[in-house]
């Protein structure tokens, strides 16, 4: 059935931390090395070696610039994938009911074998989750890595999604985001983490943390000091000397 | 949005296929064209190839066409699955009027109460198309209220065009239908205008900031995109029209989707022999019209995924 679950009491997610994301890809690539023998497998690559490479991935590394009023710039990396809505329109849309969200850990999933490809499900996403595979003639997305995170035969310790346990600088968190005493729910609270496009209210699980606030006592920027001379006479007569040499 | 052609071909040609069933039902039902049984056949059977022809034209676009048939299950939540449901159910009073009409005296069916149920039924099955637009949030462009009305008056005008030159071309003049096919493009006219008012009005709520996340840090701009060449969503989604284009285009739907067939079936009933051509011209018209303005629905509406691409 394509009809939401009433409720999740789990709502298993990520969360993802744009102050320490250094946007190295390496929860892409990791990703798509899993999943490409995972549920969702194949991850169809269309001309991989030649001048237009085109294929399905699950996870999107964008980086943007970030201006506040003051002219001050920063750069945020920021990591897309599926955020497993609780509102999840891409579930409601489609016709067949390939794609479902599971009712004991709110994971959103596709079942291959009954899609048909119609493609109704990435238009109603609005974070650009789902990626069509021409291919294999189905719909591909993130599944959280539902083959890894209940997978008996790997160690305890990496049953975390691909992205997550690859994440060179822990700017991933897997857990469950239904309940407040989680630890992923804690670092929300504690770090006042996000909802992207929250206007549309589609209720994503996934969280990010915003970045924390840059220092703001630093002195103007040195470039400002070029032309001028670097040091008076009274600190230290030599440097001044050398200082006036080169400044001619 | 990409415009993809099986798509637009599949909204227009069922567009006015349901909308002149809905139009012959409708005549059925008021217990006009009684007896001109040709022509209701005629009508019957250009309505069905036409709605034939746009429902095998929009699989042509699935990944997997052979699995189609399981798009009928999921009716309590999906407006695609409620589409299919209700255009294969339209069949049913369609053949058992169009067994009515041939053999009355083995199928001695009421031809008032099938007229209503064909009509009632292709007005929903468009009605459920207009709603697969009207309910992704994503799309400002589809997601407002004037994309429902535009489906239900442009297919009801296309068929009432199509009618038009059916009647003109039997010989008849049927005031009603006439003035029906008037008024509609006008209608139609009037509304196609207010949804290029309102999508060229309308500010999008999402950014690229409230995209992200990071509305309260300040301005947000793309300094880096994830990929050097087009994905999926780019080229799905990605869809761009000139403006200058756009503009061109608006002019040609809205002069040959809705003032030339005006002015055809304004004048074909009164032309005689002359009239068959005008009627037949006002039919070609609207199918160009159309398809440009269907073109644009889909050209001119941007998804909020483009927000992340800076587009």
């Amino acid at each position: 059935m394509t009809a939401l679950p009433q409720n999740t009491p789990k709502k298993l997610g990520l969360v993802i931390d744009l102050d320490t994301c250094v946007g190295c890809h390496a929860c892409a690539v990791n990703c798509k090395e899993w999943n490409a023998g995972g549920h969702m497998a194949p991850l169809t690559d269309l001309d991989p070696y030649g001048k237009e490479p085109d294929g399905v991935w699950f996870n999107r590394i964008h980086s943007y610039e970030v201006t506040d009023s003051e002219g001050r710039s920063q750069t945020v990396n920021f990591p897309r994938s599926c955020l497993h809505c609780e509102d999840a329109a891409c579930v409601t849309v489609c016709p067949t009911g390939a794609s479902y969200k599971r009712e004991e850990d709110g994971i959103v999933l596709v079942n291959e074998d009954k899609c048909i490809g119609c493609k109704l499900c990435s238009w109603a996403c609005p974070y650009g989750a789902r990626e069509f595979d021409t291919d294999q003639g189905v719909m591909k997305k993130c599944t959280l890595c539902v083959d890894r995170i209940y997978n008996e035969n790997l160690p305890e310790q990496e049953r975390l999604p691909a992205c997550v346990m690859t994440c060179p600088t822990s700017a991933r968190h897997f857990g469950d985001l239904g309940d407040p005493e989680s630890d992923v729910s804690k670092l929300v609270a504690e770090r006042g983490g996000v909802n992207l496009m929250e206007e549309l209210n589609y209720k994503p699980t996934n969280k990010y943390l915003p970045p924390r606030p840059r220092r703001r006592d630093m002195k103007s920027s040195p470039a400002e000091g070029f032309l001028e001379p670097v040091v008076s006479t009274s600190e230290n007569p030599v440097l001044y000397w050398i200082d006036r040499v080169l400044s001619r | 949005m990409h415009p993809a052609f099986s798509v637009i071909l599949f909204t227009t040609a069922s567009g006015a296929g349901y909308g002149l069933m809905a139009l012959l039902g409708a005549l059925l039902w008021r217990g006009d064209l009684a007896a001109e049984t040709t022509l209701q056949l005629s009508t019957l059977l250009i309505g069905l190839v036409l709605v034939t022809t746009g429902l095998l034209s929009s699989t042509f676009h699935l990944g997997h066409p052979e699995r189609a048939w399981r798009a009928f299950s999921q009716w309590r939540s999906s407006w695609l699955s409620r589409e299919g449901v209700l255009a294969v159910a339209t069949y049913i009073p369609a053949g058992l009027l169009g067994l009515t009409l041939l053999f009355p005296e083995m199928v001695p069916l009421n031809v008032k109460w099938l007229g209503l149920a064909l009509a009632a039924l292709s007005l929903c099955t468009v009605f459920a198309t207009a709603m697969i637009y009207r309910s992704l949030a994503p799309v400002r462009a589809w997601s407002n209220q004037w994309t429902v009305p535009c489906y239900l008056v442009l297919a009801v005008m296309t068929g009432a065009i199509l009618l038009n030159a059916i009647v003109v071309s039997a010989g008849l003049i049927i005031e009603d239908i006439h003035l029906v096919t008037w008024i509609l493009c006008l209608v139609g006219y009037s509304l196609k205008k207010c949804y290029w008012r309102f999508v060229d009005l309308d500010s999008n709520p999402s950014t690229p900031a409230t995209a992200t996340g990071l509305n309260h840090m300040g301005e947000v701009r793309v300094f880096e995109a994830p990929h050097s060449s087009d994905n999926y969503l780019l080229k799905e989604m990605g869809f761009s029209v000139g403006r200058k284009h756009a503009d061109k285009l608006r002019k040609i739907a809205l002069i040959c989707g809705f003032l030339l067939p005006f002015g055809a079936s304004l004048l074909s009933p009164v032309l005689l022999s002359f009239g068959v051509v005008l009627a037949l011209a006002g039919v070609l018209s609207a199918t160009i019209g159309i398809l440009a303005e269907r073109w644009l629905f889909f050209a001119e509406a941007r998804h909020v995924v483009t927000l992340y691409y800076g587009r």
